[in-house]
């Protein structure tokens, strides 16, 4: 780093998000789950941080946790940028609203996450003009601008989202995203749904748009090769918890928590194919509403030891990584190896 | 991904293609990338025949209800004394000994049967009666407002009675026509009130959900409970058979209302919650929409459609209803004319059998509640254009 | 690739459209391969190419109308009796009636299908079991309702469903997404079916999970000496499944090669651009070319070559006069393309 020491552009800490639910059909139970369980992150401005992690780990509710669509139950979010440091999760009304500016997100389903009665220019326009920001003929200008930056053109301003393929749709929902030039951007499983000659699209697109204009990025996806492909750092999530986390070659190639290898050993290669193979790690994913003493990784680790069972396990800096696991000094994991060619 | 290619690679390959063509969708009409949600329900609506159809011939029967005084030739409270259950006037075209061509009716004469001592009604074939149009008869004020004595059509002698006449000698076409204002009208103001009562009650219980949800839900299903017609049947019993028509109608549709709403309410909580999780919601919020402006933009716009579909087909519910009611006498009481009323007259067996004209106002209500469905049925295909 | 002892199906020009309002779509537009038992064909393209239908031809599943197989040969090759030595009996299903018995029978006991979606392949008011060995009662004559119930609690175990015995009588929805396909495999398989169709069957699934299941089918395939054909999207997990490779662009197939030749050699421009527009786990990290373009509509009617609009390599005047014929450029390596 250069002269002082730059703060991260959002601190996490412990941030937390429980969830009641109710279980069963003839005697209703009300069920914890911890979506979202003590989780601390940093983000440096202008980084990539990609999160991954199965299904139901809370990845999304992470995200919506740092942007206020969710109120946490706890712990705290910080925003560092030239305008000072403020307390995201204490905001109410204007406040809250301005610091929405500075925070948005894309959503992963095109379909749902436009408004099939509005059209493009409502859409997108609709930020600047519940902040007051344009209306009339400049809001017009300043979504065409921002449209055509995402590779839409003018003639598109009054079509609905029906006349849109899935790829030109994300288009519209990064064009809403960008439109009130915001800091951060959460980005939930953007290319997710989209056709794999699409996806390439919107990713560059994306690296292109962040390098115009500094954004930061929390990409969440379940797509190793994709968040390879993306970001700078990356972050494990299971059951809730920040198992790992560090910068990506690194994290890919020397895995420090056993769930980190089990993924990476689940994604499937296009180069050193393996045909059956693999040694698939068995079991099923956690239930949030019942976690295991000890670590959360336990009844799937092939490593545990009776003192996993007895106790969580710290996040602490292991090499370049993050990690939260008792053995993360001693264990040799396997990653991937990347073709030297 | 061994294999590097000798391709060049041109720098900006995800440039916008020329011509977006749609997956799925013939490319052929522009206008449909412009479409509006309305617009695309007109468009598929218009593709549905029946409802189309359907909702032409309702526009006639409501503008028939509303001009009942033009378009009848008579009164409603007119008496042919003398001609008492009189069978309908058959009109014909081609006049006898070439006198020409243009609708007419023969005069009717009344005999009594020597054997059964009843009248029996035959043609007079003797007396042409042609039909006249824009016809000078009885005063009326149109819309009560323009005073005029214009009829469509009318005779200047004798009488045209096209769907007979009842046992106080009126004519029931024209009755027909009256009735349809009370029929026809209940199951709009009824339908009103019960959309007011259900979008409010409905969001509410949608929107802010927890409590209010719960006791507004406990309700719906207490109503829901309540079988309808024994309910209603005693709830109008109940009313002072004296109160004047105007009160009686709107007390009437309000009974029925009690039940109407509660569907109502459940398809705006049903779509309240789940447009509330749809992903553009909750992006309006991150950009920092009102609750207002995320219900009147984001959510209600959502089910309209489906709110006009439920309606369009609780309006038959309601007509039948109150026919149902009229009809065993706790409902519109004479001499206020709707179809229930007319009905009555066709209660005994007799009626049925001999004087099967006094039936016509109940093909006018079947015919009512096919057309609400046809119409029904083609809005429910056409309301959400974005069903995938 | 001839080995006639074990040929199991035969797609011969294959064409299914679909009439519909709005035009024709010809799904699948003369489509041919072989699949032998004991291999697996592996089918990737785009969405809406047509792999589904393709699948679902052989099955004749396409809804009709508004579809119709109007072209082509479908030859199953069916041995009475187990093993080799036995009467081969061949039949065209596109000359079987839809819904027939003999087509029913073809469906549930000499090809097995699995489905995307786990969700909506079991009806939820029947449990797990019961909906698998109803299956197996129905075609196989004369076993009694204990027998099956034995099989499927040992089917169950197979597919690696814990406490079988106990989980048969459970209902859908107290299975996870992952039990849920386990499931479905256990159902596709009761028959001992001689073929298995696996139509995008992870897609819903998690990494772990799918890798789980992944293994399973490649484990039963070989233990069983299955044909295997297994379609999605998903470039790498189609290359971990199979032997050799079709990929399919607008109803047709662009290029059909072994596993190693599709990935190692591709050849055709479609698959070289899909190739160089997906990111890989392990490869050289560099800037992706996304396909330029977007999919032409289904209804378009397309002279030539369907990938000249957005093909990088293309001639105009010779590609898009006429369709390139399917060629094999090396043994084993057929491309559909003028420039080979
Ligand atoms: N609104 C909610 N109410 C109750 N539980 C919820 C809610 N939202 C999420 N959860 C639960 O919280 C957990 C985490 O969900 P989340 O959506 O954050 O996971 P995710 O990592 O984004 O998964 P995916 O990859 O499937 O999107 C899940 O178990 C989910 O069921
Ligand atoms: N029932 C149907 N009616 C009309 N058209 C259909 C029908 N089923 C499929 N099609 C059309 O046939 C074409 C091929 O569809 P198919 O489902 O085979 O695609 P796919 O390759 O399986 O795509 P995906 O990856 O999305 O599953 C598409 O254009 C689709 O719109
Ligand atoms: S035939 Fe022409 S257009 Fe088609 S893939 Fe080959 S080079 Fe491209
Ligand atoms: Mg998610
Ligand atoms: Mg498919």
């Amino acid at each position: 780093m250069v002269n002082q020491p730059q703060p991260p552009l959002l601190e996490i800490q412990n941030l937390k998000k429980y969830f009641s639910a109710q279980r069963g059909f003839i005697r209703r139970q009300l069920v914890t789950v911890k979506a979202v369980d003590d989780v601390n992150l940093q983000v440096q401005a202008g980084e990539t941080l990609g999160i991954v992690g199965e299904s139901g780990s809370g990845k999304t509710t992470l995200g919506r946790c740092i942007t206020r669509l969710y109120e946490p139950t706890g712990g705290k979010v910080y925003l560092n940028d030239a305008g000072g440091r403020i307390s995201v999760t204490e905001l109410e009304g204007e406040d809250l609203k301005r610091f929405r500016r500075k925070a948005q997100t894309i959503f992963q389903d095109p379909y749902s996450s436009l408004n099939p009665r509005m059209n493009v220019l409502q859409t997108v326009g609709e930020p600047l003009l519940v902040n007051k920001l344009a209306k009339g003929k400049e809001l017009e200008e300043r979504v065409t601008e921002t449209i055509l930056q995402v590779g839409l053109r003018v003639e598109h301003l009054q079509r609905y989202p029906h006349s849109f393929s899935g790829g030109q749709r994300q288009r519209i929902g990064i064009a809403r995203a960008l439109v009130l030039q915001p800091e951060v951007i959460v980005a939930d499983e953007p290319v997710s749904a989209l056709d794999v000659s699409i996806q390439a699209q919107v990713l560059n697109l994306l690296i292109d748009l962040q390098q115009k204009y500094r954004l930061t990025y929390l990409f969440i996806s379940h797509a190793m090769s994709v968040v390879r492909y993306i970001s700078d750092r990356i972050a494990v999530m299971y059951a809730g918890k920040l198992v790992e986390l560090g910068p990506k070659t690194e994290l890919l190639e020397y895995p420090r928590h056993p769930y980190t290898e089990v993924l990476l050993a689940a994604v499937p290669r296009t180069a050193q194919r393996h045909r059956g193979k693999r040694n698939v790690t068995p079991g099923e994913p956690p239930d949030l509403a019942n976690l295991p003493k000890g670590c959360v990784f336990v009844p799937r680790c092939k490593y545990a030891q009776d003192i996993c069972r007895a106790q969580a396990p710290e996040l602490r800096q292991v090499g370049t990584n993050l990690v939260s696991c008792h053995f993360a000094e001693s264990l040799h994991l396997q990653g991937i190896k990347f073709e030297t060619t | 991904m061994s294999s590097q290619t000798p391709i060049a690679i041109p720098q900006t390959p995800e440039a916008p293609p020329e011509t977006i063509i749609e997956p799925g969708k013939a490319a052929t009409d522009e206008r449909y990338y412009y479409a509006s949600q309305w617009q695309l329900i007109r468009w598929r609506f218009s593709r549905h025949k029946a409802a189309v159809v359907s909702i032409v011939l309702l526009v006639i029967l409501y503008i028939l209800a509303i001009f009942a005084e033009f378009f009848s030739p008579y009164t409603p409270d007119t008496r042919f004394e003398g001609y008492q259950s009189a069978p309908p006037t058959p009109i014909h075209w081609i006049k006898p000994n070439g006198g020409g061509f243009g609708p007419y009716v023969f005069d009717t004469v009344r005999e009594l049967d020597k054997e059964t001592f009843k009248y029996i009604y035959q043609p007079d074939e003797t007396k042409v009666l042609p039909i006249h149009f824009f016809v000078h008869a009885e005063p009326y004020k149109l819309l009560g407002l323009i005073r005029t004595d214009i009829h469509l059509f009318g005779v200047k002698e004798g009488r045209v009675l096209l769907f007979g006449s009842d046992r106080l000698a009126r004519d029931v076409f024209t009755r027909t026509l009256f009735g349809a204002r009370i029929s026809l009208s209940i199951g709009l103001v009824g339908v009103f009130i019960s959309f007011v009562l259900g979008v409010l009650l409905g969001g509410i219980s949608g929107y802010f959900g927890g409590v209010v949800d719960d006791v507004i839900q406990r309700v719906i299903d207490f109503l829901l409970a309540i079988p309808g017609l024994p309910l209603w049947m005693t709830l109008s019993a109940a009313l002072p058979r004296d109160w004047p028509t105007l009160k009686l109608y709107f007390a009437i549709t309000v009974i029925l209302s009690i039940l109407g709403w509660t569907g109502l309410a459940r398809v705006v909580r049903g779509k309240m919650l789940a447009l509330r999780e749809e992903d553009y919601t909750l992006a309006a919020r991150g950009a920092g929409a009102s609750a207002w402006r995320i219900i009147t933009r984001h959510l209600l716009p959502g089910f309209t459609s489906h709110l006009i579909v439920s309606i369009t087909f609780n309006i038959p519910g309601m007509i039948l209803s109150e026919t149902a009611l009229s009809f065993i006498g706790v409902g519109i009481q004479p001499p206020a004319v709707s179809w229930g009323t007319l009905l009555q007259d066709a209660q005994n067996l007799t009626a049925v059998a001999q004087q099967t004209w006094l039936m016509i106002p109940a093909l006018f209500v079947i015919g009512t509640v096919l057309l609400f469905n046809f119409v029904g049925d083609g809005l429910r295909d056409a309301a959400d254009p974005y069903a995938r | 690739m001839t080995d006639t002892a074990n040929l199991f199906l035969e797609v011969d020009n294959l064409k299914t459209y679909f009439f519909l309002h709005e035009g024709t779509v010809k799904a699948v537009d003369g489509v041919s391969f072989n699949l032998y038992k004991g291999r697996s064909l592996g089918v990737i393209g785009e969405s809406g190419c047509g792999k589904s239908v393709t699948a679902h031809s052989i099955l004749r599943l396409v809804p009709s109308p508004p579809g119709r197989e109007v072209d082509g040969k479908i030859l199953l090759h069916l041995h009475e009796g187990s093993n080799g030595s036995s009467t081969e009996e061949i039949v065209d299903t596109l000359k079987l009636e839809r819904n027939g018995p003999k087509m029913r029978s073809i469906r549930g006991k000499e090809i097995g299908m699995i489905f995307q979606e786990p969700m909506t392949s079991f009806s939820p008011v029947h449990t797990i079991g019961s909906q698998i060995m109803e299956n197996l009662l129905l075609h196989t004559p004369g076993i009694s309702k204990k027998e099956a119930r034995d099989r499927t609690i040992e089917m169950l175990q197979r597919v690696g469903i814990a406490r079988a015995h106990q989980q048969v009588d459970a209902y859908p929805h107290q299975f996870s997404g992952g039990m849920r396909q386990r499931a479905m495999i256990a159902m596709a398989l009761i028959c001992g079916p001689s073929m298995l169709i696996g139509d995008e069957p992870t897609t819903a699934l998690d990494v772990t999970i799918q890798a789980q299941i992944l293994d399973l089918i490649n484990d039963l395939q070989a233990e069983l000496n299955m044909a295997l054909m297994y379609i999605s999207h998903d470039l790498a997990v189609v290359g971990e499944m199979s032997d050799e490779i079709i990929v399919m662009y607008l109803g047709l197939v662009m290029e059909h090669a072994s596993t190693d030749e599709i990935f190692d050699n591709p050849l055709h421009p479609y698959t070289l651009a899909l190739w160089r527009s997906i990111p890989t786990i392990e490869g050289k990290l560099e800037r992706l070319t996304p396909i330029s373009g977007t999919l032409p509509s289904p209804f378009a009617h397309i002279p030539g070559c369907p990938f000249f609009s957005r093909c990088e390599r293309r001639i105009p005047g010779t590609c898009d006069a006429a369709l390139p014929p399917l060629k094999e450029v090396a043994p084993g390596h057929w491309v559909r393309c003028v420039l080979y």
